[in-house]
């Protein structure tokens, strides 16, 4: 819409400035001497745009030829410029002197100073305007650098003044040993660890004894690790393996009063699933908290009729999956919420690696988080409801949970939402113990063709290939030996080394269905 | 005379108490926020009830509510200041009913709600409209020839405000309407030293609406963590299909310069997250279209999102209210290539200071036209600049005879009746 208009208005006004010098002359005298002057520098600044690619104006010529400096305001020049087209560009500089030189020597045009004199006129005038791209339109690294540098402090500032104030360190303490499953746990907890945006401490007690591939494994998150071992290896039934992670745990917590370790102790078990709300929740916690955990209770390898079976269980077991605090209407802590495990007991497992649903016990410790000061030996302004870690210790041979810790269970802290909002969820997923797998994950030596290719050898596979005793074998040396002779002369004829090996399978195939 | 001492020592200790107590406050405050004061003071916070009287013409039906009938989409597009400055004025406070006391006269008169199919205003009719507004009420009160309208103030949201049209070069041809001439115009189109932008005229926010903006609002401690965030024409190959004429080129020299950048998040394309990204971007950018001012800027200011203005020579709002150099930055048109230098060279501070600026309340409402209007709003604002030019001066009221209106002037066809 607003093109045409303005082509029309310019076709207008050509006519207007064509026909003015023209209203004395006869109607057949066109070519008076005037209209061909104009005609001629029109075709002339025809050509000097197509040499220089951008639209010039004849005005140019009108203000380069009348030296009228002083009463050229931009007024001036909208007026003047309703002899040609407003829109053509003005490709002048500062005075009339330089035009020739900046009308030649424009690489890209932009309209500044219309006027020496004009105190009103704009400095910004209407009309087509070059488009600056500069010689190289590309990012700068450094400059890319310092922008993610400006981003980062942002987000930073972002963090101080919405997020957490004053946050505290995150000591996690895993439990873990080596087994199949060992670095599908740990990488989980461990990305998920990587993740805080708090300072971390991750205290990894080992059963057994300290290995490599624990070691490995943990020397990938750049983490401030602790490392240690806890002598016994851990045993096959699930019961047992509860008590000793406890046991481990307690470990994790000398070692925690031990270095006076200051920051919200939480147990990461290695095959829990943490979200990243959790750290911030528990920053919150002042003593002793507790959140609720979503108990998946379900291990996979269920038949068809197993999962109805377990649905129809679910439907009877109208508790929820989860254990933590329940609170009253007002936000108080009133008790506990636990998973009912009593339908599943028959078909519970019983052993690591057993196909059958692995039950929770009681309260988890992965539903607690404490303050470290209340382990440490002698803390000042230690409460007086927490028991002595050592004193826990000697007392229970089985320390279920760490309410252990607190003589009276109303002083703990409910987190989520007085519990509603569920951040962590327990899970018991194991191989068999004695199930096999490559140490380290890394596969050496190369494994054997279990599974033969339909076109084994691949054409052009060299002839070192690890070779299984058997028919394959002797095949494969003879198309081996086959190629090397064939491989000249089939190199260039795509269609010959086809058929080359076209006639090798047939002769496998017969000599097959011959021993067959 | 010993009671004098003593209460002179009390008092003093007692303002010593109150002044650190007072910085304490203050200092606080300004942790998250920062008091905007202008170059006028703090005049932001101002509360024009009881500083001026506004007396509001009754108008026939045809100027205002008949059009808004006919299309109701006037309400929602970014010219409905004018629509609801009037709602606005007819409830408040500061409207008296005696026109012998008023300091301001409002003519309610939509010039921009003749609207295309595509929800454009079209201005061609709105001179003699306007016109025809004038002719009635110095016809029918005294007060338009007392002064000839330099008590007036009239509400032209339009691309180039009083100047009827939305081709630059025709606005400028036009010029503003010269009944106008000495009359107040509240409008959105600033720019300096431009035929259409005239002296003592108020510069407002375009119309944005606010309610949707709180719909899209997202947690203030969502990171934000795209650098330049831009949604929107680079090339109108509709109107302008050479490129280098639509925005003066600087949009398309955006595009081109930095259309592979990561840092930049710019495209064309209408997103429904549009809002919800402005609020997760640092820098947003607001350059000139046809006309130099945009709903992005009053977006930007609501979402926390520092404006980058690329606008030569531009005016906005509330100028002499809000210093907006300390809270946008600004690039030259010619600068555009080395946008990406000039954005990463700012130091840290001065990003967080604006961004401190930017989360004030004050700020955010200076540019809002809520339903129902809420103290320190765009409406307010406007009657915070009108009263600024309290009281008027002597060449205001004309001496009788006196006429400096020509009612005949400008373009023949807006003389028809309208």
């Amino acid at each position: 819409m607003k093109l045409t208009a303005l082509q029309q208005q310019s076709r207008r006004s050509n006519s207007f400035r064509g026909s003015s010098p023209l209203d004395s002359s006869m109607d057949g005298a066109i070519k008076s001497p005037v209209t061909i002057f104009w005609l001629v520098l029109h075709g002339l600044c025809c050509l000097i745009s197509l040499v220089l690619g951008f639209r010039f104006s004849r005005l140019v010529f009108f203000l380069l030829f009348s030296n009228t400096s002083n009463t050229m305001t931009s007024n001036n020049l909208y007026s003047t410029s309703s002899f040609g087209n407003p829109s053509e560009p003005l490709a002048f500089q500062s005075t009339l002197g330089a035009v020739t030189s900046t009308s030649t020597s424009l690489p890209a045009m932009n309209l500044t100073t219309a006027a020496a004199s004009g105190t009103s006129s704009s400095r910004v005038v209407v009309g087509r305007h070059g488009i600056l791209i500069r010689p190289w339109p590309h990012p700068n690294p450094a400059e890319v650098m310092m922008a993610h540098r400006l981003i980062e402090r942002v987000q930073r500032e972002q963090r101080m003044q919405y997020g957490v104030k004053n946050p505290r360190a995150v000591i996690a303490i895993t439990p873990t040993y080596v087994r199949t499953f060992q670095t599908l746990h740990l990488t989980g907890v461990m990305h998920s660890l990587m993740n805080v945006p708090y300072d971390l401490v991750w205290i990894v007690v080992e059963a057994g004894a300290v290995t490599n591939e624990t070691a490995s494994l943990l020397a990938k998150s750049g983490l401030t690790t602790i490392h240690v071992e806890y002598g016994k290896k851990m045993p096959i039934l699930w019961e047992d393996r509860h008590k000793l992670e406890a046991k481990m745990r307690l470990h994790a917590l000398r070692l925690v009063r031990e270095k006076k370790l200051d920051g919200i102790v939480i147990f990461a078990d290695d095959s829990n699933m943490l979200s990243m709300e959790l750290f911030d929740e528990i920053q919150n916690v002042n003593q002793f908290g507790a959140v609720s955990v979503g108990i998946l209770a379900h291990s996979g390898g269920d038949g068809e009729d197993e999962t109805a079976v377990v649905q129809k269980e679910e439907e009877k077991n109208s508790g929820l999956p989860v254990q933590g605090p329940a609170c009253n209407s007002s936000n108080h802590l009133v008790g506990w919420q636990t998973f009912n495990s009593a339908t599943f007991m028959e078909r519970s497992a019983r052993y690591v690696g057993d196909r059958a649903i692995v039950l929770p016990r009681k309260m988890e410790w992965a539903g607690f988080v404490l303050n470290s000061r209340l382990v440490w030996r002698d803390a000042e302004d230690k409460p007086d409801w927490v028991r002595d870690l050592d004193e826990v210790a000697a007392d229970e041979e089985d320390v279920e949970s760490p309410l252990s810790f607190v003589k009276d269970a109303s002083v703990v802290e409910p987190l989520g939402s007085c519990g509603r909002k569920v951040m962590i969820w327990w899970l018991r997923v194991e191989a068999r113990a004695d199930s096999k797998f490559p140490a380290g994950w890394v596969i050496n030596p190369p494994l054997d063709v279990t599974v033969p290719a339909k076109r084994t050898p691949w054409p052009d596979a060299p002839p070192e290939l690890p070779l299984p005793a058997g028919e394959m074998a002797v095949v494969l040396q003879e198309n081996a030996e086959k190629h090397a002779t064939k491989t000249r002369s089939t190199r260039k004829r795509r269609s010959k080394r086809k058929h080359a090996t076209r006639t090798i399978d047939e002769r496998v195939s017969t000599r097959h269905a011959g021993e067959n | 005379m010993r009671n004098w001492r003593w209460g002179l020592i009390g008092i003093v200790f007692l303002s010593f108490v109150i002044r650190t107590e007072a910085w304490k406050f203050s200092k606080a405050q300004h942790e998250h926020t920062e008091r905007i004061s202008g170059s006028a003071g703090d005049v932001l916070e101002d509360d024009p009830v009881g500083r001026l009287k506004v007396f509001v013409y009754e108008l026939p039906s045809k100027y205002n509510k008949k059009i808004l009938q006919k299309d109701p989409r006037c309400l929602t597009h970014m010219f409905a200041a004018e629509i609801y400055m009037h709602r606005f004025l007819l409830s408040s406070p500061v409207r008296t009913l005696n026109p012998e006391e008023a300091d301001w006269f409002y003519t309610p008169v939509y010039t921009t709600c003749d609207l295309t199919p595509n929800g454009l205003p079209l201005p061609f009719k709105s001179p003699r409209m306007m016109r025809s507004a004038i002719q009635l009420i110095s016809s029918n009160w005294p007060y338009w020839n007392r002064t000839e309208g330099a008590d007036h103030f009239f509400i032209v949201p339009h691309d180039f405000g009083a100047c009827f049209h939305y081709q630059e070069e025709k606005a400028i041809e036009r010029g503003i309407l010269p009944l106008l001439q000495r009359a107040t115009l509240v409008q959105t189109f600033g720019q300096r030293n431009h035929v259409c932008l005239k002296d003592g005229s108020i510069t407002i926010p375009p119309y944005a609406p606010p309610q949707k903006m709180q719909a899209h609002l997202i947690p203030p401690n969502t990171p934000r963590s795209i650098f330049v965030y831009f949604r929107g024409l680079f090339y109108d190959v509709g109107n302008d299909p050479e490129g280098g004429y639509y925005a003066r080129g600087a949009r398309a020299s955006v595009w081109e310069n930095f259309k592979d950048n990561p840092l930049f998040d710019i495209s064309t394309e209408h997103p429904t997250t549009y809002y919800e990204d402005m609020q997760r971007a640092i820098f947003c950018l607001c350059p000139l279209g046809w006309a130099p001012w945009s709903p992005r800027l009053v977006e930007a200011v609501i979402f926390g999102c520092i404006p980058v203005i690329i606008a030569d020579d531009i005016v906005l709002p509330f100028a002499d209210a809000i210093p907006w150099e300390e809270i946008g930055v600004f690039v030259a048109e010619k600068d555009v290539p080395k946008l990406d230098t000039i954005l990463t060279s700012i130091p840290t501070e001065v990003i967080l200071r604006k961004q401190r600026l930017l989360a004030n309340p004050s700020m955010k409402q200076a540019m809002l036209f809520p339903q129902p209007p809420q103290s320190r709003d765009a409406f307010h604002q406007i009657l915070n600049g009108l009263a600024r030019k309290l009281p008027h001066d002597r060449s205001t009221f004309l001496k009788p005879g006196e006429k400096i209106l020509n009612w005949t002037a400008g373009p023949v066809g807006d003389l028809k009746p309208w």
